[in-house]
């Protein structure tokens, strides 16, 4: 690993005055540390966050809830209120990566974690979001992995985060603060589509630091899983992911919110899908039909075109799953 | 000095440029160690190279593995990809510091022995200190389908997981029993 030099601010403020372009902020440093040792990132200074504070998960009084950067993965998976109020998150954290690694990622390095695409992982090939302009190694290479949705000609990397997937689904707020104050960026818009230029992979200027993630307020009785498929049962990147959220007025679906992962350059809300399923009734049926949709503008490549069925298996059976809840008389 | 050699091979510096170097305090089974290293060292390395506690081990060395887990403030985390000094002022806990001073052994290491819950033993310190920290976290269930998830990131090439899941349920019953 190449060496760098450690810089360990006390207050915000000095952490985002250390930042600069060359320089990485650390959580746990469960993506920095693996990235840093293959020499895909070589940063000059490396920020340390871990003595500024922000570890609390504090609920709004608007009903939303504001977790703090810090928070690791394993604290926010059984925090009651995200237990009670947003069990998809819980889900989908738990199904991430492996207990010790959980004990060690924090909220907003989870956000800002990286693809697992090989090729970007491999400072020897070729790659546009490692290297701009030096072509994707992916394309016409083993794409088993990767993304059909959300791609471009320069880049087909997957989101790997599967909590980022429940955000989405539940609607979020990243709030960021750099030298010129704070800002609140909703969820959807954090995560950059690759298109021309897949090195930008946020919209965190270089200065910015995130502070929080504050989720939407719960819809209310609503009913929710998170789906994850995958090669192995446990301890395996997704395939195919759903988060799916919805609330019933007895058979019929009054609200959906449908999230996907494992096939998406970003975390993915299947917007169609979701509009296609409000007013409708709650049936078996009608969840394959609206999981089509989700895929209608797919791009599958040599080796990863079975993520079109499995991602939309994925959202039929979440539909599915989640409604059963709501027939046990279960909420959320 | 051996140690100047040890210090260039894990900080990969120039042996006689010590300007990144810092020192930091580790505190390791109880013990406190005043350490001065580059800032790219890993735990993981810190303890093996340095304190010479090589019961963890260095697998993967990329957290996919799980052998070089070590119990920080009572959480397992996999120290191939912890900053050693962002591990200062926390409590470490590695395989050398398990068993009692006396030499008693652990229940999880009394359970793996009694249930040969392990072949190569390359994992095996890893193993135990992720049963150890599950065994004492109140929200991770005990029933065999809880404990197989919870300790999916230590994996086993010789495939010592029906052992091992016997090893913490016995384990688990002698803690509970105590």
């Amino acid at each position: 690993m190449q060496s760098f030099e450690l810089i360990r601010p006390e207050s915000v403020k000095d952490a985002i005055g250390a930042q600069s372009e060359r320089s990485a902020f650390i959580g746990g440093g469960t993506t920095l540390v693996d990235l840093m040792k293959l020499g895909v990132m070589q940063p000059d200074h490396v920020v340390d966050t871990n003595r500024l504070g922000l570890d609390e998960i504090e609920a709004l009084d608007d009903g939303r809830l504001k977790i703090g950067a810090r928070v690791s993965n394993s604290r926010l998976a059984i925090d009651a209120r995200v237990e009670r109020d947003y069990p998809v998150l819980s889900q989908a954290l738990l199904s991430g990566a492996s207990t010790g690694l959980r004990n060690m990622a924090t909220t907003a390095g989870n956000v800002m974690q990286r693809t697992r695409c090989p090729y970007f992982r491999d400072p020897a090939k070729p790659c546009n979001k490692r290297e701009p302009g030096t072509g994707c190694s992916a394309m016409d290479g083993i794409n088993r992995n990767h993304a059909v949705l959300g791609t471009s000609e320069h880049c087909i990397a997957t989101h790997p985060s599967d909590m980022c997937v429940a955000m989405a689904a539940i609607g979020a707020t990243v709030v960021v603060e750099g030298r010129k104050g704070t800002r609140e960026i909703p969820f959807e818009d954090f995560h950059l589509l690759p298109g021309d230029h897949p090195e930008r992979e946020h919209d965190l200027r270089s200065d910015e630091l995130i502070t929080h993630v504050v989720l939407d307020a719960p819809l209310e009785g609503a009913v929710s899983t998170y789906l994850k498929l995958r090669d192995r049962a446990s301890y395996e990147f997704a395939l195919a992911s759903c988060a799916a959220i919805v609330t019933l007025e007895g058979t019929k679906v009054t609200a959906a919110r449908i999230a996907l992962g494992g096939v998406a350059t970003k975390p993915w809300r299947a917007v169609d899908a979701e509009a296609a399923l409000v007013g409708e009734e709650a049936t078996a049926k009608m969840f394959e039909q609206v999981a089509l949709l989700a895929f209608q503008r797919a791009m599958p490549l040599e080796h990863n075109a079975f993520k079109v069925e499995l991602g939309q298996q994925a959202i039929a059976r979440a539909l599915r799953d989640a409604v059963q809840q709501a027939s046990q008389g279960e909420h959320q | 000095m051996a140690d100047a050699t040890l210090d260039a091979t894990v900080g990969h510096v120039d042996p006689d440029d010590t300007s990144s170097l810092q020192t930091i305090e580790l505190t390791v089974n109880g013990q406190t160690h005043t350490l001065t290293l580059e800032p790219n060292v890993v735990l993981l390395d810190a303890l093996r190279e340095r304190l010479n506690l090589t019961g963890a081990k260095k697998g993967c060395d990329h957290g996919q593995c799980g052998a070089c887990t070590v119990v920080i403030d009572g959480r397992a985390m996999n120290s191939c990809l912890l900053l050693a000094a962002l591990a200062e002022g926390q409590d470490i806990t590695t395989i050398e510091g398990l068993a009692d001073e006396d030499g008693t052994l652990h229940p999880i290491q009394q359970a793996f022995l009694e249930h040969d819950a392990y072949q190569c033993g390359y994992c095996t310190a890893g193993q135990m200190m992720m049963a150890t920290s599950i065994l004492n976290d109140k929200d991770i269930a005990k029933d065999p389908a809880s404990i197989k998830e919870a300790m999916s990131g230590n994996i086993c090439r010789c495939g010592a997981y029906k052992n091992i899941l016997d090893a913490v349920q016995s384990a688990h019953r002698t803690i509970e029993g105590a």
